[in-house]
């Protein structure tokens, strides 16, 4: 069974008295496990897209099933509980809070999302600080590190509560690109360990061949479906 | 629940010099305020303590009629024997009353042999007046008096300061009391003066003080009159109880023509300067209703700057699955230490404060009373009502900070430059 599925999905923002279809009538799915990036040109609707499946965002038309529940019947509270339990996010800007150490970022969802005990929080935060590579660093404040470090501190977060589903918008398009490179490896090396399925956008060429499957969309159309250079099969 | 104000405090440290001056402001209030309390309510229990122990006692009960026509000091309504007894009965039965003291007041002529003025007189049982207005004796002036020999004896006269100085009368001197009878008739005695009473400001605060039986022998009274009995209560904060209780008994005696033949007053209604203690009150609360401005306008302004420029971070936790409740917790929280860390600094303070005012002892002068010494003192009754309206405070201007944050859209929130 799918872990996405979106049939006939549409968004369209109204601005004014103008609407702007952002996406038009997209039909996909996404299996469990996989590494899926969805690549085009800004403005393609990537980060729309994402929004969607994050259940940050209402489809206009359509249907989308994300692990197993129809997100557009969710209000406000639903959602935010089904994002806390069901999906992990990571951000182009990191967007790490910047009052909490690495460590205590990583525990953010634990503490305020999932109210685990102190000694199941240190557990899981340090396993996965150490997956990430993250360990040595664990006490330092965001500012006190690099970019890299922060998104690695980021993709730790979005997996610490051991979602189904990982999103991440454009996460290396404030990295270099050996840097970037390397945020990618991470996220399929977790994907590996974990089991986690992670879908990302990317307009960046260097990276989005990364991934196993490559949806690109253009102008809100999905355009071309393709198998990307790095199989899963191949990292087995 | 730690989680929550771990993370407002270190949002709150995030922006210090935010932080510090509005905490200060804060601080700056609630000292004022707890200063304010400390200095005029010592200010206002001093003058009361010596409104009640020292002039007029905390209760008086008259012959109806007598309070409007005091500027007289009408003999012929005084209370007679038998009102006299009811009365005494009636305060005898009642556990609310410590003790009681019958006072004769009188207007006479004053003369040193060389100059003559007028003076206004308490008729006092000394023993009884003592139990009623125990701090009488400090504003007396005795010369050569030894302990034991009371505060005042018959043929003794004690004369208010600023007489004494006029007339150039000393301790010691004798002095001739020239009164009026209620039957017009005029009577002199003469008195030694034993000593020299301070002035205070209100009424009775420049009276002179003879023994009740000159009183009665210089008006010719033969029977066993009074003008006025002097109550003291067991606990001061229930004189509004003992006035209900004493009014609700006198009520029932009434003279031939069936009106009520007693009245009863507390010094709230004899001295003037309960007005003024009205006005202490009114300035406290004025002081704090600026301070409730303050906290509420200097919190609201930082709370929503807050919000506004950590839009993106609101975005984020949200996106991650925290409840708009936990949101509006976090925001709540920090508002909320804010208003705290501010009261106990103030608290501190305006304590530390008081207790420096304590060491280098104020004097001032109030009316025609000088030297007095104000000793500010904390009430901790008054410090817990105050931060708790400082809390209270705080949280209601961080609601709707708060709520805005809560309510934000992710998506939204997350796309905020």
């Amino acid at each position: 069974m799918s872990l996405v599925t979106a049939k006939n999905l549409s968004k369209t923002y109204i601005t004014g008295e103008v609407g702007v279809e952002a996406l038009k009538g997209l039909d996909f799915e996404i299996e469990p496990a996989s590494f899926i990036s969805f690549v085009g040109p800004s403005g393609s609707g990537k980060t729309t897209l994402l929004n969607l499946i994050g259940c940050l965002d209402k489809a206009t038309e359509g249907e989308l099933i994300v692990a197993g529940k129809r997100v557009s019947d969710l209000d406000r509270r639903q959602g935010a509980d089904f994002r806390g339990s069901a999906l992990g996010f990571i951000f182009q800007s990191f967007n790490l809070l910047p009052v909490l150490t690495a460590y205590e970022n990583v525990e953010y969802p634990l503490v305020m999302i999932k109210n685990e005990s102190k000694a199941t929080r240190t557990e899981m935060v340090l396993k996965v600080l150490e997956s990430v590579g993250m360990l040595d660093q664990k006490d330092k404040f965001p500012d006190q590190l690099s970019g890299g470090q922060k998104q690695r501190v980021a993709v730790a977060r979005a997996l610490v509560t051991q979602p189904k589903l990982v999103l991440a918008d454009e996460p290396t398009a404030n990295l270099d690109h050996a840097t970037a490179k390397n945020v990618i490896q991470l996220m399929r090396a977790m994907r590996d360990e974990f089991g986690t399925t992670f879908v990302f956008s990317t307009h960046d060429p260097r990276v989005m061949h990364e991934a196993e499957v490559i949806h690109t969309l253009e102008d809100g159309r999905l355009t071309h479906t393709e198998q990307g250079s790095d199989r899963r099969g191949n990292h087995d | 629940m730690i989680n929550i104000f771990k993370i407002a405090a270190r949002n709150l440290l995030r922006y210090k010099r935010r932080t510090l001056l509005t905490s200060l402001l804060i601080t700056v209030g609630v000292v004022m305020v707890i200063l304010f309390s400390g200095l005029s309510g010592s200010f206002k229990q001093m003058m009361i303590g010596l409104i009640t122990d020292a002039t007029l006692a905390q209760m008086q009960i008259h012959k109806k009629g007598y309070v409007s026509s005091i500027d007289t000091s009408p003999l012929n309504l005084n209370l007679g024997p038998k009102a006299y007894g009811k009365v005494r009965d009636m305060l005898e039965k009642n556990p609310l009353v410590e003790s009681y003291s019958p006072r004769i007041k009188l207007g006479a002529m004053l003369s040193n042999y060389k100059e003559t003025t007028n003076i206004r007189l308490n008729a006092i049982k000394p023993d009884s007046e003592i139990k009623v207005c125990p701090a009488l004796p400090d504003r007396i002036t005795f010369r050569d008096r030894e302990s034991g020999q009371g505060l005042i004896n018959p043929g003794e006269i004690i004369i208010p300061d600023k007489l004494a100085k006029g007339l150039k009368i000393k301790q010691g001197d004798t002095v001739v009391l020239v009164a009026h009878n209620k039957e017009g008739s005029v009577n002199g005695l003469n008195f030694t003066v034993a000593g020299v009473i301070e002035s205070v400001a209100g009424p009775q605060g420049k009276e002179g003080y003879i023994h009740i039986k000159d009183a009665r022998d210089l008006l010719r009274i033969d029977k066993p009159e009074v003008t006025e009995v002097a109550i003291r209560t067991r606990d001061f904060n229930r004189i509004d109880m003992l006035y209900a209780e004493i009014n609700s008994a006198l009520a029932e005696y009434k003279n031939p023509k069936g009106n009520p033949m007693f009245e009863i007053h507390t010094w709230e209604a004899l001295s003037p300067f309960y007005n003024i203690a009205r006005m202490i009150d009114l300035m406290a609360m004025s002081m704090k209703i600026i301070m409730i401005a303050i906290v509420l306008i200097s919190i609201l302004n930082v709370m929503m700057m807050s919000v506004y420029e950590r839009i993106r971070e609101i975005g984020t936790i949200a996106a991650i699955g925290t409840a708009p409740g936990k949101i509006m917790g976090l925001f709540l929280a920090e508002g909320f230490s804010l208003g705290l860390i501010s009261t106990l600094f103030a608290n501190a303070i305006g304590v530390g404060a008081i207790y420096i005012l304590n060491i280098h002892k104020i004097t001032f002068s109030f009316g025609r009373t000088e030297n007095l010494l104000l000793s500010p003192s904390v009430n901790f009754n008054e410090l817990i009502w105050v931060s708790a309206i400082v809390l209270l405070v705080s949280i209601f201007a961080t609601i709707q900070p708060a709520y805005k944050a809560s309510k934000m859209e992710p998506v939204d929130a997350l796309r905020h430059v």
